[in-house]
């Protein structure tokens, strides 16, 4: 019996051998270290409830970091733990970088933001999973085992996958080819089909051999080809899809943190890991049923044409009539209504033009207007993304209204559009042929008058012409949302005229 | 082996069982989040993710070279992830403001 115990961490950790002379204290503190880990999981959980109101949502976010801090101090009493200065070292480090970035962020490029981190998650996920594995006994659990190869595949995936999310979020071209737009070549999917076997493989190659230089090395191909497989699945992904991607790679992460917990026996992060997790499932959920889309649909990708140069002006097929005006005809418009409802799409977060739109909201609230803003749940690059930008600019959240805003429409005078396209196209409720027939959309088309803020007539990233543009009471005012928004906003103060 | 066969299959059902509980849990709590907090839930759970800085802390602080290195590795990563997940999350929520 001088073979090595597996050496396990946190609360599971294994009962010292009998005659240890420190034998109750042991106990004590693994009962200590365990009801931790009790008190933070449930730090997590009271934190995560609390994110359901906006008046809650600051405290629960607090809760929550207090349930890490606990959970990391109460992990440095581990026994396994022989030196600090590589811990100390790691964690300046690590939160340096994080203060950094999180402080310097611009509000609209947060969707990127959000998937580096999630990168970053998933990356010491995979690292922690593969060190353990080296420090594997001869003999290894089958459970920890299978647990440490899943731990690096998903790891892996969430790691490269979301780097690739944040490369088309943050509009990288590779050889003049735009990043975001859906990369798709053939026998795509057989490919992806192929690794996954593959991987499946190896692992049962290294579940049958488990330790040796040949296990590692086989390891070694898991990370490897994980790694591929992460930028595969997200390459064939349109940038209009990404809240579906940045949902997803929410998820992964968390289940890459549950599948280390299982390798190391540790129900922290087994409970933590799966919340988030369940979290980004629901999210998937909600985001695929907002474009009445199967997720099967959205990761196969390919679909529409992805985001156009801005500028690039394609043909309008035949004679189309569309009627435009320029910002002092729609201050005019707008100084005779009583109420307007804004919806705002990514166009908006391209133009950083959250300010003006919140000052215009102002504005016509303070004449008494009735004004409200209409949010399609996959506005922007991710889930809430236009709320955040409106937040930012000071817009009340009681003004942002989601899809339920549809019944007032009918009742509203003006319905502006700022850079929103196929969210807002009515041929989503009666073309069958249309791709996206039978998605929920904002029917702004039923407002007394449409005004759309837009660029171009450029398709939106279904690819797709939108009969709203042509309608009789759609009037269009082309230019840059900032633009084109801060002009209303002069004309209606007076200061118009002076120009 | 020096756990018995039974005791194996304890251990791992038990961590199972926690698992399929706690994804109940993450369901019930998030289904209930409104659309305009979306964003700040996913930085937050993001930043939660970050938990598997509790593995890499043992890890870094263990014997080994190989584990030492990797396991400075995760902690700056994932350090990253739960220092830049709630920071930016605790941002976002402070511009949210009441009429």
């Amino acid at each position: 019996m001088t073979q090595t115990l597996p050496r396990l961490t946190g609360i599971m950790a294994q009962a010292p051998e009998p005659g240890f002379a420190w034998h109750l204290s042991e106990d004590t503190r693994l009962a200590l270290v365990s009801l931790v880990y009790l008190v933070a999981a449930a730090l997590f959980i009271f934190g995560l409830k609390r994110m359901s109101h906006p008046r809650t949502a600051r405290s629960g976010n607090l809760t929550s970091s207090l349930g890490m801090l606990l959970a990391i101090v109460v992990t440095l009493l581990d026994r396994a733990i022989v030196s600090y200065t590589v811990i100390a070292a790691g964690v300046i480090v690590g939160s340096i970088i994080g203060a950094t970035i999180a402080l310097r962020v611009r509000m609209t490029a947060m969707p990127q933001m959000v998937g580096f981190l999630n990168g970053s998650g998933g990356l010491a996920s995979a690292v922690v999973a593969f060190a353990e594995f080296s420090n594997l006994p001869a003999d290894p659990r089958l459970d920890t085992l299978i647990s440490v190869l899943l731990a690096v595949l998903i790891g892996m995936v969430t790691f490269t996958g979301s780097m690739v999310a944040y490369g088309k979020l943050e509009g990288w071209k590779i050889r003049g080819v735009a990043l975001s737009s859906p990369i798709t070549f053939r026998m795509q999917h057989w490919l992806n089909l192929l690794l996954g076997l593959v991987v499946i493989a190896l692992g049962t190659l290294v579940t049958l051999h488990s330790t040796g230089a040949a296990a590692v090395t086989m390891a070694v191909g898991i990370v490897l080809i994980s790694a591929l497989l992460g930028v595969l699945l997200v390459i064939p992904i349109g940038g209009a899809d990404m809240p579906v991607v940045i949902c997803l790679l929410n998820s992964y992460s968390g289940l890459a943190a549950m599948t280390t917990g299982f390798v190391l026996d540790n129900r922290c992060l087994i409970i933590t890991g799966s919340l988030v997790g369940a979290s980004g499932i629901i999210l998937t959920k909600i985001m695929c049923k907002a474009m009445n889309r199967s997720l099967i649909n959205v990761v196969a990708g390919g679909f529409g044409t992805g985001d156009l140069a801005p500028g690039a002006v394609p043909a309008p097929g035949g004679e189309v009539i569309v009627r435009r005006m320029d910002a002092e005809e729609a201050a005019m418009v707008l100084e005779g209504v009583s109420s307007v409802i804004i919806v705002p799409g990514y166009g908006m977060a391209v133009a950083q033009a959250q300010h003006a739109v919140a000052d215009l909201a102002a504005m016509l609230a303070k004449r008494g207007v009735n004004v409200r803003f209409g949010i399609h749940p996959v506005a922007g690059r991710m889930p809430g993304h236009m709320n955040i930008l409106l937040a930012e600019a000071n817009v009340p959240y009681e003004l942002l209204h989601d899809l339920e805003i549809n019944s007032e429409f009918d009742q509203c005078d003006v319905a502006l559009v700022i850079g929103a396209n196929d969210v807002v196209n009515p041929a989503a409720r009666h073309n069958k042929s249309s791709p996206i027939y039978g998605m929920p959309i904002l029917d702004v088309d039923k407002a007394r008058t449409v005004m759309v803020c837009k660029r171009s007539l450029n398709p939106g990233f279904a690819g797709i012409e939108n009969e709203l543009f042509t309608r009789e009471n759609t009037v269009m005012l082309f230019g840059d949302a900032k633009t084109v928004v801060g002009n209303i906003v002069k004309e209606l103060t007076g200061q118009g005229g002076a120009q | 082996m020096m756990l018995a066969e039974t005791s194996v299959l304890e251990l791992f059902l038990d961590n199972f069982v926690v698992f399929v509980l706690a994804m109940f849990v993450g369901f019930e709590v998030i289904s209930k989040v409104p659309p305009i907090l979306h964003t700040p839930l996913t930085s937050g759970a993001n930043a939660i993710s970050g938990i598997t800085i509790v593995g890499s802390l043992v890890m870094a602080g263990s014997e080994p070279t190989l584990s030492k290195v990797l396991g400075f590795v995760a902690i700056v990563c994932a350090m990253t992830n739960v220092v830049g997940g709630y920071l930016v999350t605790n941002r976002m929520l402070k511009m949210f403001k009441k009429r």
